[in-house]
């Protein structure tokens, strides 16, 4: 049999053609839209992944066409594969929408809401997921699960208390760096992300645990408190690149690249290159190459309209021509006020993107700038 | 409708009397004394001008005035520069720059952020408040005092040394000021 054996798979009433061995997960998202169930844990470049977070429940209705039983329990669409003529509900199964609103309580048990000083809000998967699907107070009244944070090396920070233990950055380890140092240690309420004696995760790719971590649990040092997400404009570039592919996400302010990521999808997963190569960065481009001659810009990076990223978000890199003094006569307009010369914000003088981490009080004193 | 005759919305149209005016009535003195008790009239009435730097009118619970960035009960700021406040800024007047806590400064921020630099430009705020309502720190609240009047553009931009509210530990009194109506607890 040459033909690839095509499954008919309706998810909340809307029939798609798949081929057998998907997942009802991503059945769910060649639909798109709403329909797509929410994944915490699986992701897709990572062999393995997923069938942890249970954020993915959908109700089964029915099995398929030959044994038409529904599926007695709400299943982990991320590891079920597809029958011929299933029927599965996702939003518009109520028992769905109540695990859910669960499980996101659960996850939200231990994680602390320190939104406000965390470098991963606004692209923060758990901070959707706690907006769709949550409910606004926890029930919870014992103390919550703390750790200190630990310095994994220069790049890599890690808040463990953030962490919702969803093992990606470990399948990214073992997959792309093919070296771990780190893991989970202990069991149940005490398992945590460590390195098991103070190690620093150095490996060339390790800076890529910092992409597919859902929370911001690790995050990148180079970036640390910078700059907002949403304040920054995420544009393609890329560059020539032993190691990597080379293609990144630039996160600028102004003319200063204040963060490289790598290319991401709309679920939130590391793009593909064009020619069908694996889109992982190195941490060389990821960590050091924060001058803008090092890249070449392709674009502004396609964000969606929903994200809070996409305010005052430019379709174009072009800036307009400034015809004022084109209709002065050549005249340059009198300005009233220079706001460099009064404002201590965004000072010319002051390179974030050149401190290795986090400013601090002195960076910004007109006095101590070097 | 008849053709000829004027369409009226309402009755309450006069036509004008364009009569010639008799020598009496040229003289105005008639309408001189009505215009004249109308403003006698306005001497016996409550005055509604107050003279204004001495005496100030009561601003309403409500009012949306010049910021103030918050304190806590110990006086460290609240304000953890999450940047919620300049993006829900309409009129794109707050910009900040953040920074981390050092060791030692435990007694000063409250978090492990915190707002470096914290700038409003007065020329540009609507005193919306949106600011406020973004905020989730208890960080910035709209006070009950306008910004004062300025000879330069550069007065009205607003540091942090300027939106801080006095430290309730080192500056019991001016705090409390600060607060005025809106202290609660």
């Amino acid at each position: 049999m040459s033909e690839q054996q095509l499954f008919k798979v309706t998810i909340d009433n809307i029939t798609v053609e798949v081929p057998a061995g998907t997942t009802i997960l991503q059945a769910a998202r060649q639909v798109g839209g709403d329909v797509a169930p929410p994944a915490m844990c699986y992701y897709t470049p990572l062999e393995g992944s997923g069938g942890k977070c249970r954020t993915c429940l959908v109700e089964v209705s029915k099995g398929s066409e030959k044994d038409p039983r529904p599926m007695p329990k709400l299943v982990a669409s991320c590891r079920t594969t597809v029958m011929d003529g299933m029927e599965v509900k996702n939003i518009t199964s109520p028992r769905v929408k109540d695990a859910r609103a669960g499980v996101v309580e659960f996850l939200l048990l231990n994680h602390p809401l320190d939104c406000p000083v965390c470098d991963q809000a606004g692209e923060c998967h758990l901070q959707d997921l706690g907006y769709q699907h949550g409910s606004d107070g926890t029930r919870y009244e014992f103390k919550r699960r703390t750790f200190s944070k630990h310095n994994l090396g220069n790049y890599i920070q890690l808040h463990m208390t953030r962490c919702i233990l969803c093992y990606r950055c470990v399948f990214t380890a073992d997959q792309v760096t093919g070296k771990r140092v780190h893991g989970v240690l202990d069991r149940g309420d005490h398992a945590e992300i460590a390195t098991y004696i103070e190690k620093s995760l150095d490996n060339d790719f390790i800076g890529n645990v910092i992409d597919v971590c859902p929370v911001g649990a690790l995050t990148d040092k180079t970036f640390r408190f910078k700059n907002r997400v949403w304040f920054t404009k995420p544009v393609d570039a890329h560059c020539n690149c032993t190691k990597c592919s080379g293609k990144v996400t630039l996160w600028q302010r102004g003319n200063e690249v204040l963060r490289v990521t790598a290319r991401k999808d709309e679920w939130g997963e590391i793009k593909k290159t064009d020619d069908g190569k694996t889109g992982w960065i190195c941490n060389e481009c990821r960590f050091e190459r924060k001058n803008i001659n090092d890249w070449i810009i392709e674009g502004p990076t396609k964000v969606s309209r929903q994200s809070v990223i996409s305010a005052n978000h430019y379709e174009t890199i072009d800036k307009p021509q400034d015809t004022l003094v084109e209709v002065m006569g050549g005249r340059q307009p009198k300005m009233l006020m220079d706001i460099h010369a009064i404002s201590d914000v965004n000072q010319p003088g002051v390179k974030l993107s050149e401190l290795p981490g986090p400013a601090t009080g002195k960076t910004f004193n007109k006095n101590n700038q070097q | 409708m008849e053709m000829g005759v004027k369409m009226q919305l309402t009755n309450k149209s006069k036509q004008v009397d364009r009569k010639p005016m008799t020598f009496l009535e040229s003289l105005y003195l008639w309408n001189i004394a009505k215009g004249m008790m109308i403003t006698l009239k306005h001497f016996f009435r409550k005055k509604p001008t107050i003279q204004y730097p001495e005496q100030e009118r009561p601003f309403s619970k409500v009012f949306r005035g010049l910021h103030i960035l918050n304190r806590d009960e110990e006086g460290r700021e609240r304000c953890t520069a999450c940047g919620l406040c300049a993006v829900a800024c309409p009129a794109e007047a707050i910009t900040m720059e953040a920074a981390e806590r050092e060791n030692g400064e435990e007694h000063l921020y409250r978090e492990e952020k915190y707002a470096a630099k914290y700038e409003i430009n007065m020329l540009r705020c609507i005193f919306c408040g949106y600011c406020e309502e973004a905020c989730p720190k208890d960080a910035i609240y709209l006070s009950q005092t306008f910004a004062p009047a300025n000879y330069g553009r550069t007065g009205f931009i607003y540091k942090k040394g300027d939106l801080l509210i006095p430290n309730p530990v080192e500056d019991p009194e001016g705090y409390k000021k600060a607060l005025g109506d809106k202290a609660t607890k």
